[in-house]
C-alpha cells in the first residue's frame, strides 16, 4: 500500500512522521520504502541518513528548433499556453523554464524542424538505511515547476509491502501529483487556527481525488478543540495525537528519529503504522 | 524613430507604467512626425507567465525600434535584444512627459535588464 503524509500547512511535522513510521515499519519486518517526494526541500534524509547506492538525473522534454530550417510562422509560439515559445526578430527563442513539456509546438510544426530533448529539472538519488528502502528527489536550484520531477520519483518507486511518500506541503499541483496513486491521506495538523484552515484544503484535495483520509495532531497540546470539532463534523478519524514535546524538538534538531530518540514514543507509533496497515487491508 | 512607451492609459496624457511585460498600453510615438497610436496590453498583463515575452512579440511585431519603461526583467530584454529592439528605462510621469526627456537625449539605453523576473 501507498500512503501519503501530507498536511498542507508546511512544518507540522510531515518528515519526523514519516521517517520515524519508515524506519519503525521495516525494522518491524515489513518490506517498506520511505520516497521523498518534497523536491523542493528533501530532507528525509537527514534522519533517515542512508546510504545512497544511485544517483540519476530527471528531466523533461523541452524543444529545440532547427533555425536554419525555420519559415518563422509563429504557430509554435500561437500554440503554447505557457509563452515559452516566441518567434520574433526572425528568430526563435525557447524558454525551458515556462515550458510544461506538452510537446504541441513539435506536434503541429508544419515544417518539422521542431524536435525536443530532455532538459535536467533535478536529481532522483536511491539507497538503503537498514532495511528500509530510501528515493528521494531533489530539485534544481532555480527550476519552476517540480510536478514532472515528483511523477518521475513515483515512477522509480521499488516494489515493496508499503511505500511511506513524504508529501511536499501546500495544496497545489505538487501535491495533487504526490497524492494521485495513493491509498490513504494521511493529514498532519496542528490544532491552531492556521493548521485548520490548511488542513481542510488538504482533506478538500484528498478527497476530490477519492482518497480515504486520516489525521494525525501534532502538538496536541497547544492551541484549541477546533481541529477535534472539524474531524468528528466531517467523520475523519484521528489516528494518534502526539503532545507538545521538548524532548521531541531536541531529537529533531539533532537529526534524531523521534522512536530511537524517546523509547516511549514506540508504541505511539506501532499504533500509527498498525492503524495504516488496517487502512490499506480495507482498500485492497 | 517609432518607440513605444509603457503606459497606464491610452493617450500621451496618461501616466506612464513602470512594467514592460504587464504594462497596460504601449503607446507607440513616432518621433519624426509626433504621430502616435496606442495599443492595449490586456492580454499580457492577464498572462499567468511569460508576459515580458509576449509583450516583445507585441512591439516587435508594432515595428518599434525602442522602448521606454521603468523595469525591464531578464526574458523580455533577452527577447527584445533578439529582435534589435533598444530598451530605454527612466520613464516618468505622463508618456508626453517621458517623450520630451527622450527628444532632450536624456535617456539612457540599458544594455542589461535592471531587475528580476516577476518584479511588480
Amino acid at each position: 500500500m501507498k500512503v501519503a503524509i501530507a498536511s498542507g500547512k508546511g512544518g507540522t511535522g510531515k518528515t519526523t512522521i514519516a521517517t520515524s513510521l519508515s524506519h519503525l515499519a521495516a525494522n518491524l519486518n515489513h518490506r517498506t520504502v520511505y520516497a521523498d517526494c518534497d523536491v523542493e526541500e528533501p530532507n528525509g534524509h537527514l534522519f533517515l541518513k542512508p546510504d545512497i547506492r544511485d544517483t540519476r538525473s530527471a528531466g523533461v522534454l523541452v524543444p529545440v528548433v532547427n533555425e536554419d530550417a525555420c519559415i518563422h510562422c509563429g504557430l509554435c509560439g500561437d500554440v503554447c499556453l505557457y509563452n515559452a515559445i516566441v518567434t520574433l526578430g526572425g528568430r526563435v527563442l525557447v524558454y525551458p523554464d515556462l515550458c510544461h513539456n506538452c510537446g504541441g509546438c513539435a506536434l503541429l510544426c508544419p515544417v518539422g524542424v521542431i524536435c525536443e530533448t530532455s532538459h535536467e529539472i533535478g536529481t532522483i538519488d536511491r539507497g538503503k538505511s537498514g532495511t528500509l528502502q530510501y528515493i528521494a528527489g531533489r530539485l534544481n536550484v532555480g527550476q519552476i515547476s517540480c510536478t514532472p520531477l515528483i511523477r518521475a520519483v513515483k515512477q522509480d518507486i521499488p516494489k515493496a509491502d508499503l511505500v511511506i511518500i513524504d508529501a511536499p506541503p501546500g495544496t497545489a499541483c505538487p501535491l495533487i501529483e504526490t497524492l494521485h496513486d495513493c491509498d490513504l491521506a494521511l493529514l498532519v495538523t496542528e490544532p491552531t487556527p492556521f493548521g485548520l484552515h490548511d488542513l481542510k484544503r488538504a482533506v478538500q484535495v484528498a478527497r476530490t481525488l477519492d482518497l480515504p483520509v486520516a489525521v494525525i495532531i501534532n502538538r496536541a497540546d497547544i492551541g484549541n478543540g477546533d481541529v477535534r470539532d472539524y474531524c468528528a463534523s466531517e467523520s475523519i478519524r484521528i489516528i494518534a495525537e502526539i503532545p507538545n514535546d521538548r524532548r521531541v524538538a531536541e531529537a529533531y534538531s539533532q537529526a534524531k528519529l523521534i522512536t530511537s530518540a524517546i523509547d516511549e514514543y514506540t508504541p505511539l507509533f506501532t499504533g500509527m503504522l498498525a492503524d495504516i496497515i488496517e487502512y490499506g487491508k480495507c482498500t485492497n | 524613430m517609432r518607440i513605444a512607451i509603457t503606459s497606464t492609459g491610452p493617450d500621451t496624457d496618461s501616466q506612464v507604467d513602470l512594467r514592460f511585460g504587464r504594462a497596460a498600453y504601449f503607446v507607440v510615438v513616432d518621433t519624426d512626425t509626433g504621430l502616435s497610436t496606442s495599443h492595449s496590453n490586456t492580454q499580457n498583463l492577464n498572462a499567468a507567465q511569460g508576459a515580458g515575452l509576449q509583450a516583445a512579440k507585441k512591439v516587435a511585431d508594432l515595428g518599434v525600434e525602442a522602448i521606454i519603461t521603468g523595469n525591464i526583467g531578464p526574458k523580455a530584454f533577452s527577447a527584445l535584444a533578439a529582435a534589435n529592439i533598444k530598451s530605454y528605462l527612466g520613464a516618468t510621469g505622463t508618456v508626453s512627459e517621458t517623450l520630451k526627456l527622450f527628444n532632450a537625449g536624456s535617456l539612457q539605453e540599458t544594455t542589461t535588464p535592471n531587475v528580476a523576473g516577476h518584479w511588480t
